[in-house]
Parts: C-alpha cells; sequence; structure tokens
C-alpha cells in the first residue's frame, strides 16, 4: 500500500473498515496505525532502550576499550558496581555533582530566574527586552560557544575579568574550578526558569493581588502569600526539570575537563574520563547504571507532578 | 478605588494578612526610592553578567587583532576569511548541516507518522507507551548512556560516520517529537479528515494532503527545535567522530584551542559567530512566530 507500510514487515492485510472505531475518522486501523508508529518505535528501541538495557549487562563485565578484555570481556558480575562503591574518587564526584545541582541549578538558576521574572514582569519596553534577549542568547548559543566565551572572560593573563577587577595573573579556571562550572552554569541554564516563571506570574489571578493590595500587603507579603502559593506546581516542575538537566550536562568538561586533579569531576566528566581515555568500559557502565537509576527517580518525580497538575483542579 | 474594600475572592490561596500600619510619608518616599535604585543597581549586575561573557562573541570577530580580552575592535572583516584558510573549517559546519537536516528529516518522517497514528486510533496501551516515552527521553541522556552507545555504535560499524551520530540523536529526540506533534495533531479538527474520506482518500493520502499542511506550524516549530538540538550538540559527535575531517563545528571548535596551546583567536572568534548566528536566529524567529512552549523543556 505504501512505502512505509511495506518498510514496517509483511503482515496480512485486512480491510481497513473492518475494525474500525468511532473515533478512527482516518480509517487507519489499529495494524496499520500500529505501522505508522512501528519505525518510530524501533529507533527509539535501538539507540534509547538498548543502550539503557546494555549499560545493565556492560556493568557486569570487565570490558576495556583496548587490550585483552576488550577482545574477550569477562562477567564480573557485581565487582564493578563493589569497586565504584569502595572507590572515595566516585563519592567524591558524587559529592561534586550534588554541590553542582544545589547550587548551580536548584538554588542560582532557579533564584535568579525567579527575581529577574518578578522583577521585570511590570516593566515595558527595552529594559525588559535587552534583558530577556541576553538571557535567552546565553541559553541558545551553541554549548562549545559558551564555553570558550568564559575561558576568554576567565583567562589568566588577558582575561576580561581579571582587567576589571584587577585580579591580574588570577587562574579562575584551576584556583576556583567548582565556583567557575556553577556559575558558568548559572549563565547557560537561567533562561528557562526565567521564560517559566514569567508565563507563571502572567497567570497569578490579578483580583488575588489586588484584594492583597487592598489590605495593605507589601511586595513581599504578596509574593509569599498570594505568589508563591499560585505558582507552587511551577516552581516543583522547574526544579526538577533543572536538576534532570543539571545533572546530566557534559559542558562543564569543556571548561576545566574535570581538572585539576578531578576537582570539578561532576559525574558526567567523570564517566567519561573513566571509559573512554581511562579505557575501563565495563567500570564506566556501572557507574552509568548508577546515573541512569538516579535519573529515573528524578524523572518519575516530575511525571508525578505533571499528572499531578494535569488530572488535578489546575 | 472609591467604596468599600474588596473581599478576597474565594480561591485556594490564604488569606492576605491584615494590614501593618502605614509609615509616615516622608519615610515611604526614601524607600520608595531606595528600593528604585536597588532595582536599577539589581538589574544593571544581571545585565553586565549576561552581557560580559557575549561581549568577545560580538567584538573580537570584527577585531584586526583580537585578544581574550574585551574592547573597542580595530573593525575589519579579514578574520572571516581564516574560515575559509582552515583545512577543516568549512567542512566542519557542511557536517553540522548534514548532522542537523538529517536528523530533522528522519525525525520529521518517522515522528509525525508516529504521532498521527497514536493520535487518531486507541491502539492498546498508548497512554502507558507515551508515558514510557517521555519517562525513557529523560533518563537516558547522552551523559548516562555513552558507553552502551560508543560500544553499540562500533559494534555495527557506524563509528566515525556522520549516519551513526544521526541514529544516535534522532533515537534520543524522537520521544520528546512525538510528544510535540501529538499535541498539534490532537487538536486538528477531526471533520478535515472525515470529508476527505468521503472523496476516497487512502489514510497516507490524507497524511499528505490533510494533516500535514494543517500541523504545519507544530512540523515547523519540530523541525527547527530539532536542528537547533543538534547544531549545539558536543557529546555524541565527540564520542562517535573521530577524525577532523568527520566532526561538526561544535567539536572542531574545541579542537581550535587545545592541539596547539595558543588558540588561534582570529579564526576561533569568527568561527564562533559565524557558528552561533544561525541558530540564535532560528531560535529567535521560532520564539517570536509560535512563542515559548512548555513540552517537558526545550532544551535539554
Amino acid at each position: 500500500m505504501s512505502a512505509i507500510d511495506a518498510a514496517a514487515g509483511p503482515r496480512p492485510r485486512r480491510s481497513p473498515g473492518r475494525r474500525r472505531r468511532a473515533d478512527d475518522v482516518a480509517g487507519l486501523g489499529r495494524l496499520r496505525a500500529g505501522g505508522f508508529v512501528a519505525p518510530a518505535l524501533a529507533l527509539i528501541g535501538l539507540f534509547l532502550v538498548f543502550p539503557a538495557v546494555w549499560t545493565i549487562y556492560l556493568g557486569m563485565t570487565n570490558y576495556r576499550l583496548t587490550g585483552l578484555a576488550a577482545a574477550n570481556p569477562e562477567f564480573v558480575g557485581l565487582d564493578n558496581f563493589a569497586s565504584a562503591l569502595t572507590d572515595d574518587a566516585f563519592w567524591h564526584s558524587l559529592w561534586l555533582t550534588l554541590i553542582f545541582v544545589l547550587v548551580s541549578g536548584v538554588i542560582g538558576q532557579t533564584l535568579l530566574g525567579f527575581s529577574i521574572a518578578w522583577a521585570l514582569r511590570h516593566v515595558r519596553g527595552w529594559a525588559k527586552s535587552v534583558i530577556e534577549t541576553l538571557v535567552l542568547a546565553a541559553w541558545v548559543v551553541p554549548a562549545s560557544v559558551a564555553s570558550f566565551l568564559w575561558l576568554a572572560l576567565l583567562d589568566r593573563r588577558t582575561g576580561t575579568l581579571n582587567a576589571l577587577l584587577g585580579t591580574e595573573g588570577t587562574a579562575w579556571l584551576i584556583e576556583y574550578p567548582m565556583v567557575s562550572i556553577i556559575v558558568f552554569n548559572v549563565w547557560v541554564g537561567t533562561a528557562f526558569s526565567m521564560l517559566l516563571f514569567s508565563s507563571a506570574l502572567a497567570a497569578v489571578p490579578p483580583s488575588q493581588l489586588e484584594s492583597a493590595r487592598m489590605v495593605g500587603a507589601g511586595s513581599w507579603q504578596q509574593l509569599r502569600d498570594v505568589v508563591l502559593p499560585n505558582i507552587r506546581g511551577h516552581i516543583l516542575t522547574n526544579t526538577l526539570l533543572i536538576t534532570l538537566w543539571t545533572f546530566n550536562t557534559f559542558t562543564p568538561y569543556l571548561l576545566t575537563a574535570g581538572g585539576p586533579r578531578d576537582e570539578s569531576a561532576i559525574l558526567a566528566v567523570y564517566i567519561y574520563t573513566t571509559a573512554i581515555p581511562g579505557g575501563q568500559l565495563g567500570m564506566g557502565a556501572a557507574i552509568s547504571l548508577i546515573m541512569l537509576l538516579i535519573n529515573l527517580v528524578i524523572a518519575l518525580g516530575y511525571l508525578r507532578v505533571a499528572r499531578a497538575a494535569s488530572g488535578g483542579s489546575r | 478605588m472609591t467604596g468599600e474594600p474588596v473581599l478576597p475572592q474565594a480561591s485556594d490561596g490564604p488569606a492576605p494578612r491584615p494590614a501593618t500600619p502605614a509609615p509616615s510619608l516622608g519615610r515611604r518616599m526614601v524607600r520608595h526610592y531606595l528600593s528604585r535604585v536597588l532595582f536599577v543597581v539589581a538589574m544593571g549586575l544581571v545585565l553586565a553578567f549576561f552581557a560580559l561573557p557575549m561581549l568577545w562573541l560580538v567584538t573580537a570577530p570584527f577585531d584586526a587583532d583580537p585578544s581574550l580580552t574585551v574592547g573597542w575592535p580595530d573593525w575589519t572583516l579579514a578574520n572571516f576569511a581564516r574560515i575559509a584558510e582552515n583545512r577543516y573549517a568549512l567542512g566542519s559546519l557542511r557536517n553540522s548541516l548534514i548532522l542537523g537536516l538529517g536528523t530533522m528529516a528522519l525525525v520529521l518522517t518517522l515522528g509525525s507518522l508516529a504521532a498521527y497514528a497514536l493520535s487518531r486510533v486507541r491502539i492498546p496501551g498508548r497512554d502507558g507507551l507515551l508515558y514510557a516515552l517521555l519517562l525513557l527521553s529523560s533518563i537516558v541522556t547522552g551523559t548516562a548512556a555513552m558507553v552502551p552507545t560508543f560500544q553499540l555504535i562500533t559494534q555495527i560499524g557506524l563509528i566515525n560516520t556522520q549516519i551513526g551520530v544521526i541514529l544516535v540523536l534522532a533515537g534520543g529526540v524522537l520521544p520528546t517529537v512525538i510528544f510535540i506533534l501529538k499535541d498539534f495533531m490532537d487538536s486538528i479538527p477531526k471533520s478535515y479528515e472525515e470529508s476527505a474520506r468521503l472523496y476516497g482518500a487512502s489514510p497516507l493520502q490524507i497524511l499528505t494532503h490533510v494533516v500535514v499542511p494543517t500541523a504545519r506550524p507544530g512540523l515547523a516549530f519540530v523541525a527547527v527545535w530539532t536542528v537547533v538540538q543538534v547544531w549545539g550538540n558536543f557529546l555524541v559527535p565527540f564520542l562517535l567522530l573521530r577524525t577532523p575531517e568527520s566532526q561538526p563545528a561544535a567539536v572542531l571548535m574545541y579542537t581550535f584551542y587545545t592541539e596547539g596551546g595558543q588558540p588561534d583567536l582570529r579564526l576561533l572568534s569568527a568561527f564562533s559567530l559565524v557558528f552561533s548566528v544561525p541558530v540564535i536566529a532560528m531560535y529567535f524567529l521560532v520564539n517570536r512566530r509560535y512563542g515559548f512552549r512548555f513540552h517537558g523543556g526545550i532544551k535539554s
């Protein structure tokens, strides 16, 4: 019938009308609908589901990039997990990731994004669009360019920051690697929170704010008693998404490559350095699995919130 | 604002707090001006924070002798000529284009077919499938799955090929794309298809002649969104493409300043700008035309 149908594999043809349901206006039929969905599912299955499942197996082998264990990987059971969980470098990396997610994502991006949205909620004209455009541009610029801009800004000898602050010769990326990648990540990611909170604030019922003003509530009281309860769902959504994205970002690698001496090796970077330059694919996969499990927990939390929001009174 | 104070309307928010005694007029004025000044200072700081790194991107490419310090440029366009002189620079932009357009074509075709079927036919377990897709796309990220992805692409012989990168990227964005498109297709009135069917159109004809033209804003949005995602992606091509001839701009750029030790600032600055402009332009175009939508996040 069509190239797409043929590509989905041979299967018995059936008259399309026979199993049509009332809501199937296109007369697609379940089988053909399945044929429409199948190619996409095949791709997702091969390049998204399969790697996730294979991580479990790889994590239990001593797979290496080169050498004997590359040709004949041995099954080592839970050894990788045991050695990861007893390795100080792993816990150090997990601890750095926690700080990174908490400070740059949950606190930095959320607070700064909300503050900008809050501050600009009544502002109109060029000032608003200049600030919004800049924040958005930082978000849209490709990660490689963004990280080079920060390498230029923070450069030891001729960086703009040292010139401005008069701190000639301060190697920010070496002396304060974690602070650097945290500030960098706030710069890159604040736009999302700003956009989300701008639209959330616009949806707060004006009548409630009006009433609060009538009884003499100041800005701070309005924020606490009217606005925050109204946008609770948005705050939760924002926090969970930011947590997930910050947890999984690899871009800090471009600034510090995890260095110096693993001082900024957040989990994503730690997996890379263990698996590819370090050649320990099995070990890297084991740590990946731990990362996947953490992702799963955050994502389940997010879906719960999203479901409650769409199914509830909201 | 005359008459009695309006009573708070019934709502789930807590009742406003009782009024605090009003301060004297003079103190109110001082407080008012103080808060204005604080506001302007705070906004100035935010502006500086976001503008400072960006200044280099807009000044250095036009500076005859760019340094890492931001300064008023000594205007020239000669730096852009260096892009053509570099052995790999133009090729890497072409690679970025191949990856972006290739992923977009694949994702649009497979995504719209799947989204259409999911929107119009109650396949058993549809809601569960959509739920699983959303979950999957957010937990299996390039970072967490880099080892098996690298292994998989090596095993099937697609390492160092553009098609390998396209397949991996397409697999990663497809769940989100199906989601966005299903949303758009749900909003297409079913009467359009009913009348097409009256005239004897086949499902595929309905899809190409009725649904696709009507869902064009959604398709355009997804197309641009996909290109933006792929254009900036660093990790997947960094893992899977090992030679400078095959690498896209995002990866090649990074080698401009690690290989020789000394970065070539004239090339790097001009290249950064050329590489960034399309994606910024596309993003603002989409943002202006279709507005910002929250389909589980626009940028991952």
